[in-house]
């Protein structure tokens, strides 16, 4: 992130608009007290103020309702509004009452109709939320931010919650409100702060905006083309899709797919774009065999049908997966180099379960070679590379497996932009090689740089597939834009 | 070993200073340990005889075979805590079926068991026992430490009803060859728990099962992903500490001449405790076979020098204790600062 400038007023709902990776979350990280480091000046009431935790913040008045609800599903409502900040009597003794009747206070504020006592685990999402702002309330904060708050509540609670919205914002306090839903916007935001690349790119009033012109801000206009979108204009079908469907585990809304179908040739690379929540990552997973019991539909890989029930019968067929985060499922971090290149083939280089140390060195120095891996030596840790590097060795242990079909989850993620022009270079090499690729990325440019076909996924359906040539930001990012509110 | 003198000497003259100390604490146990007999030496006359070093080693025999299985187990990410009445059960079953057979009434049959038999049977006793363990954990989802700590009662329940509270005493010269007999000047359960240390070695570092077993502790979800079979690999670790450990109840047995139905009680700490002190990380996939050994070797020197020096039984108990913390907080210290 670097240069951002904003302003937030009092009284208003100051609406912060972003494309995934555009600085958002950081953003609210560094306001909140989460992380300390940074440079430049935050001004709060006339003053310049530097937090050091989130605790110094929520002193301050700043409250932060996160994505995830960070309630504690067995306490009461009660104990949760006031948890860390109990009220006791002068025998240090918990005041219940007391605690019952402020907390029946600030539900009754929020319109929220609910004994004070109830467990917060039977309680909607939307109504969960309610709870997570009066529990802001309650330490008087005036400024209340709130990370994709109808990420996961029907339309009613939509509405319910927009209503306490509103009477915060009579009672002047300033709402932080952060969103890529643009209609909902429109319906509660008074201004709007646009971030992209970490930047501020422009903010002002909502009145008069149109939607066009937002997205038109949030995409930019000077996209620079990385790659080479010309690809073999290869027929063979090596991966169709249809009728894919995918129920959500729980409750929630989000992680299902819908209907999803379409193929994949050889040596082509398909971009899947959406925004979060849009199912990408479950798509490629349930591809991958990792959601056996929710899953429908057919896949065919090769002209076979294929019920993947397993990671390892995915492999087997020819099917690998980089996944999104490389250090939570990529990469054992602690092992080094070489072993993590192997052990997706540790069958193929080993006689009755004795590794065979010569092939596996082999097998290291090949794809420290090919794919040019910065590391000082095979032996060294995964933890200890860059994250460049890192993903190299996350698709180095695929290709080891000989795929026909490679599933990239994010490929460029969290690394540096050298790094990604060489990961963009793999890719392509790799198509032109034939293998059939699909990637999914939440960042336009390198969609639009080396795909050849763009699917736009959004709230578990396929919204537009669009050919390279006719594919821009703006129409992507329409198709993307979930519909629901 | 001689060619290697030049390329180590080579190697300690190309370190610099602020490296020595990443060695020292690489090598802390050991360090401890030569400390640790270096005081004993000065402070006793016979700890440094060549009889004593054999007793400690024999000593530790039981608790290596145990915590070598240990380590498997916590490598993955687990624990295991019913090592010790799978010991004391597997150890019954083999002398029983060695004292008196197996006699089955409905068939009017019996059988009788030869001395190979019995250990057979022990042997396949804990395995299957562990190899329970391991179905439970993963078919059924039970944290490791309430699976075993189940088994734990299971299996010592099992002991009792089976030696129906009294021990079964009286097996025989040949079966006692095991527990108390010499081979090569060096007692046989220390031949036993050298070859463990050596198997379990040849595991660690050069199979794919060992290789999996870091791979699932260092991270669960990309090994899953990587297409490993996690619940089979981790049912085959609890099926081998389960057998390491009823060689453990054999070896008791044997040396015992008896099989005593509150065998192995609490053993599984100390195992737990040699694991620890020898490096390994609770939550899996950082540790070694070696370290274990040595953690083993440093409780068995610290519990023979308590002994030696008439410290009272009690205040043992106290020292060992604040041994295990001290080495933990030594070792949370430097990965803190590494």
């Amino acid at each position: 992130m670097n240069k951002v400038n904003l302003e937030i007023q009092l009284g208003k709902v100051n609406a912060i608009i972003g494309e995934n990776g555009a600085g958002k979350s950081t953003l609210m990280k560094i306001l909140s007290g989460v992380y300390a480091d940074y440079e430049g000046e935050i001004i709060f009431n006339g003053e310049t103020v530097r937090f050091k935790n989130p605790k110094e913040a929520q002193y301050s008045g700043i409250a932060i309702i996160h994505q995830e609800l960070s309630l504690i599903p067995h306490l009461s409502i009660t104990e949760n509004i006031f948890l860390g900040r109990e009220l006791t009597t002068a025998f240090g003794v918990l005041d219940q009452k007391k605690m019952t009747s402020r907390t029946r206070e600030l539900l009754q504020k929020l319109k929220l109709n609910l004994d004070p006592d109830t467990p917060v685990f039977k309680l909607k999402v939307g109504q969960q939320q309610v709870v997570e702002i009066a529990k802001a309330l309650l330490s008087d904060s005036n400024v209340i931010i709130m990370d994709e708050p109808t990420s996961a509540i029907s339309d009613h609670e939509v509405d319910v919650l927009f209503g306490v919205i509103k009477d915060l914002r009579k009672q002047n306090k300033a709402i932080v409100y952060i969103s890529h839903k643009l209609d909902e916007l429109f319906r509660i935001a008074d201004r709007y702060i646009v971030l992209r690349d970490g930047q501020s790119i422009a903010s002002g009033d909502m009145k008069g905006m149109s939607k066009d012109r937002i997205i038109q801000k949030m995409v930019g206009r000077n996209i620079e083309v990385l790659g080479n979108p010309v690809a073999s204009e290869s027929a063979q079908r090596i991966l169709s899709v249809k009728n894919l469907h995918l129920k959500p585990e729980g409750s929630s809304k989000s992680g299902m797919l819908s209907n999803i179908t379409f193929h994949l040739n050889k040596g082509e690379i398909l971009g899947i774009f959406g925004l979060m929540g849009a199912g990408r990552t479950e798509l490629l997973e349930t591809l991958f065999g990792l959601h056996p019991k929710n899953s429908s539909g057919e896949i065919w890989v090769d002209g076979q049908r294929l019920s993947f029930r397993n990671p390892s019968e995915a492999i087997n067929s020819g099917v690998a997966l980089v996944p999104e985060d490389r250090k939570k499922d990529g990469l054992v971090l602690g092992m080094d180099v070489r072993s993590n290149i192997s052990l997706t083939v540790l069958d193929l280089i080993e006689t009755a379960g004795i590794i065979s140390t010569e092939k596996e060195n082999e097998l290291a120095d090949k794809y420290i070679k090919d794919l040019s891996i910065k590391t000082s030596s095979k032996k060294q840790l995964a933890k200890n590379l860059s994250g460049g590097n890192q993903q190299k060795i996350v698709i180095s242990k695929w290709l080891a497996t000989h795929p026909k079909i490679l599933l990239l989850d994010e490929p460029t993620r969290g690394i540096d932009v050298n790094a990604k022009n060489e990961i963009y270079k793999l890719i392509t090499s790799l198509a032109k090689k034939g293998l059939g690729i699909i990637m999914v990325s939440s960042e336009l440019p390198e969609i639009l740089a080396i795909s050849n076909r763009v699917i736009v996924m959004s709230e578990g359906f396929i919204t537009a597939e669009i050919p390279i040539s006719e594919a821009k930001e703006e129409n992507i990012l329409k198709a993307a834009i979930p519909k629901s509110i | 070993m001689y060619p290697c003198w030049p390329k180590q000497i080579n190697m300690l003259r190309k370190i610099q200073p602020h490296q020595y100390k990443d060695i020292i604490i690489r090598f802390q146990s050991l360090l401890a340990l030569i400390i640790l007999c270096f005081a004993l030496g000065l402070m006793t006359d016979i700890f440094f005889t060549s009889a004593n070093m054999l007793n400690v080693m024999r000593q530790i025999s039981v608790n290596i075979c145990i915590s070598v299985g240990m380590t498997l187990v916590i490598l993955t990410g687990g624990i295991d805590l019913s090592v010790g009445s799978i010991l004391a059960l597997s150890g019954a079953i083999t002398a029983g079926l060695l004292k008196f057979g197996l006699e089955l009434p409905f068939f009017d049959t019996f059988i009788g068991f030869t001395l190979f038999g019995a250990i057979l049977a022990g042997l396949l006793t804990g395995t299957s026992l562990g190899a329970f363990n391991g179905l439970v954990i993963t078919k059924f989802k039970v944290p490791p430490f309430v699976a075993t700590l189940a088994m734990l009662t299971i299996a010592r329940g099992f002991t009792l009803l089976y030696t129906k509270g009294f021990p079964i005493s009286g097996l025989g010269p040949k079966f006692s060859f095991l527990g108390t007999g010499w081979f090569l000047g060096i007692p046989v359960p220390v031949w036993i728990s050298i070859m463990v240390i050596s198997i379990a070695l040849f595991i660690t570092n050069k199979t794919k099962l060992g290789r999996y077993i870091y791979a699932i502790g260092g991270n669960e979800s990309a090994a899953e992903l990587s297409g490993i079979n996690i619940k089979k690999i981790k049912t085959i670790v609890y099926a081998i500490a389960g057998g390491l450990a009823a060689i453990g109840g054999i070896i008791v047995t044997s040396r015992l001449d008896s099989a005593q139905p509150n065998a192995g009680a609490s053993y599984e700490l100390d195992a737990i405790a040699a694991v620890v002190i020898g490096g390994t990380s609770l939550s899996g996939g950082k540790g070694t076979i070696g370290g274990t050994v040595l953690g083993a070797i440093i409780i068995g020197v610290l519990n023979n020098g308590l002994v030696l020096l008439n410290v009272s039984p009690f205040w043992q108990l106290v020292i060992k204790g604040i041994v295990i913390l001290l080495a933990i907080i030594i070792d949370k210290h430097n990965s803190k600062n590494q």
